[in-house]
């Protein structure tokens, strides 16, 4: 373990900040605080509206756009990182992606437009669909029309990745804050063992909130982005296993690459943005156990499983087992996530991943239902489905697997099953849904599959 | 001579002036200017509860905390702690006696540090007695707990017309506030001067109110406050009265302190202490005839208010002389009404009631036409204004029914409507779950401030001796290109380049006792202000080459950065330079005043609009019966510029403003707990379009061929409210696909699973 100071690579450019620099300040505090590039603005400080986008300029050449409102200074730490001020073209002056934007008459007040920058300048090496590389970018004057149009003729500018500052360090601190970043699994289980009440921060998209919105200042932080245990990710025919830190961007590239998947590629591409994606973790999003965590219910439906571990040892379990009530979880003190595996649907299944949400992007789940229904036949012999929205957790629906188990796939069987969810919920009524919305809606989803899929699969 | 110059005057579509360095991020917020030294930051206290008596507030707690530098109530006010509009009774800024809503602001806690100040803040306990909170306009309604006595805008016997017409009807429905969602967040910073001077920089599109208003706390002149103003990152009305009392806030600071004082409110203070959008409630009944003749209609508009006035005069005014658009009903009675209730005080949004007005006759339309079994749109035309209808408004104004009939002409044969029609017919007969609709809806909505006196602008205009041309008027930047569009009207005048004439920031200091920059009309009066100071200096340089040419001023023209006379010819620089020698002024102030309107407040008669903006818009929607969730697919608009300034600039205001109408009439809602609390602080929770919401297929037309009839600049028209209504055809074709029920606003998809269920 060696302590040292924060250090990364800024616009291609190795930079060591002084001593006492709080490791939990966010990248966007110190942007346009101490470094005084005030080119990224914080228009929400919830990760919610990407006015504070810059990109990590990964080994692999990735671009990874994320939000520097919730990247704190420790996360960043041994990372490449661009802002808006370090784009430039080829004859020293703006960029080639500054220059669309602008000729495209794609800003009007203009404050949103850098991190528009900053997301098409990743989105010209990424690609995929724009509306998707636009999804955690808000703009409130142009009706975004010319920005989906200037992002559909973007050029990659082919420039590599500058390297990272080389051996950083793995302990940060500041006057009243240790920072720690352990880069093997011992060292971490040996850390949350002595340091309880530490952050454990994964992607930090949710903790972040605490620092960025409530100006909190942890005493202690456990960076989980550095052991390698948990940044794993292996596809093997019969699922996925990955690490609890893994992003939801590499689980997305995994499924994308799997057609059996496609259903849970198709519900990630709306989880949260690619900004949120980038640093948001699935093991995060179970330790927060949220009922509307988006990714949740499938995770029920496919029957994954999750090994946590300390210090005593490894357990294994169900991510339906571990998932014990409202923002609760089954881990034991010193004890954290490691890694889980996401069983491939069975062949011939049905596998479905739905949500609603006030808005199709960057909006979290109103009532989610996944389901994996097996049939022999045209008879259902298998059914898991798991709901998110409804209630205190995310769990099955044992009423409604019971209607399906046995009966023939029919409109009159799922609308029994249908029925059945609906009385068995007990939705509460929120700014998201009233509890009547979410209760039909949530009855609806089931019959819906069936109109999507009238066919025993 | 190569090619010929590129035309940056009066109709050229330019960029928005910054519109590159808004790309690479170099273009300065007001948080983004260097922060001088010894500057503090403000935190305010918020009030946790909705209504009840406050006690004096203890603020010792923030005090006892590092980095705390002052703390400050209202008895710290050395002038007069009120924020109220002119003659609109006094609003405090820091609350005393009694809090009214939830988030009202109590106290201001400054520091060396931004933190330092929050943390201040939230150690601030206030001791309130709570009272029980009116929430909704109903129960405002019910109590008749009114902010201004209600509006009513009568004409002809409607009790006499509705009982003799052959069928009526009624209806009511409601349509949600709207949160502004500026990018760029409230903020202000005071920097103290000499001799108790202080310079605001402040994110305003009033800077002359906040100049008063901080002058008014301060208990100072004018005279020693200037606010400045480069850009706004979003104001859509948001930072008309708000920004007034963010940045006497800072002042106040400022003045306590004798240090720079920036305040900027993160997104939850900011939603939680700001205006919004009115919410209204609509109860109307209406006579017809078999033919859809609407003859007679009796309509309640009441909004939501919020706590006090603010600027809901203005609101009502607007709601209620925008209840019939663009349509005639020969006996009318409409009654504007501003409840009180224990929320935000509600204020300017871009359109300032007329959205919500508008709204009125859509469900009448609509409602009519269900029951005579025709659609909405042949109700709508039997009724439009002018042809065989009268083209006067019940106040008196004359509409132009020619141009209405010509928007919707043109937008309905645009949009195909009667193929798409039987599309969406023939989809609906074969589909179960997804059902299309389609809707429509025509605009006519008056341009001109309510209040009279504020339609007037300055300018002020130098030359300088090498020709450079420094332009200064009273209109705010905040996206809508007012900036590039004035610089194209005085590079006009002068036959330069527009890169020739430098933009510079509002300032009180340059341009006094100016309007706010809002109700669509910053290019209208600052734009005649700017032409009026350039072509001052513009005569007088033709006087002094006329007698240098020996011919009569009137023959020297400019053009091409160059200035002519028959065979007479010298650079524009030239000619400046030798009006420096020959001792004449090249500085002109310009003043203008809208001529010709007039409103009689208490008869509720005049022309109180200088001109009507027409618009059209035909809107296609899928929704899905079984969730609610819809989709725009296709929107065609059709949107009255006259003569356009600047195509870029406008197709960029309606196109904005369509998706920003678009969020409010479906995605954007505000929801409060039983409390009184605000519960959707911020984009988590409040959500505003994304890009995928905005329709796949998206054709926008300026009418060409119409340039405004009135004396407008370079016969333009205002653009930066009226498309917002055009999404109204949303709420139409949400109806018309999800059945009879009533709609109300927004329509979320859980409102549209309800009214699909029926």
């Amino acid at each position: 373990m060696t302590t040292g100071p924060i250090a990364f690579t800024l616009n291609g450019t190795p930079r060591r900040l002084p001593p006492d620099t709080s490791p939990s300040m966010t990248l966007l505090d110190w942007l346009r605080g101490p470094a005084a590039l005030v080119g990224t603005k914080e228009g929400c400080a919830e990760g919610d509206c990407g006015a504070c986008t810059v990109v990590l300029e990964e080994a692999d050449g990735a671009r990874v756009p994320v939000n520097s409102c919730l990247a704190l200074l420790g996360q960043v730490h041994g990372r490449c990182i661009r802002t808006v001020e370090g784009l430039r073209g080829p004859d020293g002056g703006a960029h080639p992606v500054q220059r669309a934007l602008a000729e495209a008459d794609a800003t009007q007040c203009g404050f949103c437009t850098p991190g528009i920058v900053m997301t098409g300048w990743a989105h010209a090496r990424e690609g995929g669909d724009v509306h998707d590389a636009l999804a955690g970018n808000l703009c409130r004057c142009t009706g975004y029309r010319p920005i989906v149009e200037a992002f559909g003729a973007l050029q990659d500018d082919g420039a590599a990745s500058p390297a990272p500052p080389s051996a950083p360090a793995t302990r940060l601190e500041a006057p009243g804050q240790v920072f720690h970043r352990p880069a093997s699994l011992d060292e971490l289980l040996t850390l949350r063992a002595a340091h309880p009440s530490a952050w454990l921060l994964s992607g930090g998209t949710d903790l972040g909130l605490r620092v960025s919105e409530r100006r909190e200042v942890p005493a202690e932080v456990i960076c989980l982005s550095d052991v390698p245990e948990l940044n794993c990710l292996e596809a093997t025919g019969d699922g996925i296993r990955l690490g609890a830190a893994a992003s939801y961007r590499r689980l997305l590239a995994a499924c994308e690459a799997d057609t059996g998947f496609a259903p849970l590629a198709a519900l990630l591409r709306r989880l949260g943005s690619r900004q949120i994606r980038g640093m948001g973790t699935v093991g995060g999003n179970l330790g927060t156990a949220s009922p509307i965590g988006d990714a949740l219910p499938p995770l029920v439906a496919l029957g994954a499983s999750l090994r946590v571990e300390g210090l005593v040892g490894l357990r294994e379990m169900a991510v339906e087992d571990f998932l014990t009530g409202y923002r609760i979880n089954a881990l034991r003190p010193g004890e954290v996530i490691r890694d889980l595996f996401i069983p491939r649907p069975p062949a011939g299944s049905l596998f479905a991943a739905e949500k609603l949400s006030k808005r199709p992007d960057q909006d979290i789940t109103t009532v989610g239902i996944s389901a994996v229904v097996r049939f022999d036949g045209t008879r259902v012999v298998g059914a898991r489905i798991a709901l998110g929205g409804t209630g205190p957790r995310v769990e099955r629906c044992a009423p409604a697997e019971a209607a399906l188990v046995g009966q023939p796939w029919t409109r009159e069987t799922v609308e029994i099953a249908a029925a059945a969810l609906e009385a068995a919920i007990t939705p509460l009524s929120d700014w998201r849904g009233s509890a009547e919305y979410r209760r039909i809606a949530a009855g609806n989803l089931l019959r819906r599959l069936w109109h999507r899929h009238p066919e025993a699969a | 001579m190569g090619a010929p110059p590129r035309h940056t005057g009066p109709g050229a579509a330019l960029r928005q002036d910054s519109a590159l360095k808004h790309a690479t991020g170099e273009a300065r917020f007001a948080d983004d200017i260097p922060e001088p030294p010894g500057m503090l930051h403000a935190a305010l206290v918020l009030s946790p509860v909705a209504h009840g008596r406050l006690a004096p507030v203890d603020l010792s707690p923030a005090f006892a905390l590092p980095g705390v530098v002052a703390a400050l109530g209202p008895g710290d006010i050395p002038g007069r702690n009120d924020i109220a509009q002119p003659k609109r009774g006094q609003e405090h800024m820091l609350a005393e006696g009694l809090v009214e809503y939830w988030g009202q602001p109590l106290a201001i806690v400054v520091a060396e540090t931004r933190d330092a100040a929050l943390a201040g803040a939230a150690a601030v306990r206030p001791s309130i007695e709570a009272l029980r909170p009116v929430l909704s306009v109903e129960e405002a309604l019910e109590a008749e707990a009114f902010l201004l006595p209600p509006m009513v805008l009568a004409r002809g016997d409607t009790r006499a017309a509705l009982t003799a017409a052959p069928r009526r009807l009624s209806g009511s429905f409601q349509a949600g506030g709207q949160e502004h969602f500026y990018l760029e967040g409230q903020i202000a910073l005071a920097v103290p001067g000499e001799d108790r001077d202080l310079t605001i920089h402040s994110s305003t599109q009033h800077p002359t109110e906040v100049q008063h208003v901080a002058a008014r706390i301060l208990g100072c002149d004018q005279n020693r406050i200037s606010v400045q103003v480069r850009r706004l990152g979003g104001g859509f009305g948001g930072k008309e009265s708000n920004a007034s009392w963010v940045a006497a806030c800072a002042a106040l600071a400022a003045r306590r302190t004798g240090r720079p004082v920036k305040l900027r409110l993160g997104r939850k203070q900011d939603i939680a202490a700001t205006g919004k959008r009115h919410p209204m409630l609509f109860r109307w009944e209406a006579g017809f005839d078999d033919s859809g003749r609407i003859l007679a209609l009796d309509a309640v508009l009441a909004a939501d208010g919020g706590h006090s006035v603010d600027l809901s005069p203005g609101v009502v005014f607007r709601a209620v002389t925008h209840a019939l658009n663009c349509l005639d009903v020969p006996d009318v009675t409409i009654t504007g009404i501003a409840c009180k209730t224990n929320t935000v005080s509600n204020t300017a949004f871009r359109g300032f009631g007329g959205p919500q007005g508008v709204l009125l006759m859509e469900d009448v339309t609509r409602q009519v036409g269900r029951a005579l079994g025709v659609p909405q749109e042949v109700v709508r035309e039997r009724n439009l204004a002018g042809g065989e209808n009268d083209a006067l408004t019940p106040y008196g104004q004359a509409l132009e029914g020619d141009l209405i009939r010509r928007v919707w002409a043109e937008c309905r044969e645009g949009s195909e409507w009667e193929r798409r029609r039987a599309e969406v017919d023939s989809f609906n007969a074969r589909s179960e779950v997804l059902r299309r609709g389609l809707g429509s809806f025509v605009l006519a909505f008056g341009i001109s401030f309510g209040v009279m006196s504020m339609n007037q602008a300055g300018a002020l205009v130098h030359v300088y001796e090498d020709g450079s041309i420094r332009l200064n008027h009273g209109g705010t930047e905040m996206g809508q290109g007012l900036f590039i569009k004035i610089a194209q009207v005085v590079a006009g005048v002068f036959g330069v380049p527009v890169e020739r004439v430098r933009i510079t920031a509002t300032s009180t200091a340059e341009v006094p006792n100016t309007a706010p920059t809002a109700a669509s009309t910053g290019s209208d009066l600052n734009g005649w202000a700017a032409q009026i100071a350039a072509t001052t200096i513009r005569t007088r340089m033709a006087e002094l080459a006329a007698a240098e040419w020996g011919v009569r001023p009137e023959e020297v023209t400019f053009e091409a950065e160059e200035v002519f006379a028959g065979n007479h010819r010298m650079g524009f620089p030239e000619l400046a330079h030798r009006c420096v020698q020959a001792r004449v002024s090249l500085s002109s102030t310009g003043f203008y005043k809208t001529p010709d309107i007039h409103w009689d407040p208490a008869a509720l008669r005049g022309e109180p609009f200088f001109y009507f903006s027409y618009g059209a818009a035909v809107a296609e929607v899928e929704l899905d019966l079984l969730t609610g969730e819809h989709r725009l697919l296709r929107a065609d608009l059709v949107q009255d510029c006259g003569r356009s300034l600047n195509p870029a600039v406008d197709l960029g205001q309606i196109e904005g403003a369509f998706v920003q109408g678009l969020g409010w009439l479906t995605c954007e809602e505000l929801w409060w707990d039983e409390e009184g609390r605000l519960r959707t602080l911020g984009p988590s929770t409040y959500k505003i379009p994304g890009s995928r919401d905005v329709p796949p297929v998206f054709n926008v037309r300026l009418l060409e061929g119409a340039p405004a009839r009135a004396e407008t600049v370079f016969r333009s028209k205002a653009v930066g409210e009226p498309p917002v209504m055009l999404a109204t055809a949303v709420w139409n074709a949400l109806r018309d696909a999800a059945g009879p029920a009533r709609l109300d606003l927004p329509a979320t998809p859980e409102r549209l699973l309800m009214a699909a269920r029926g």
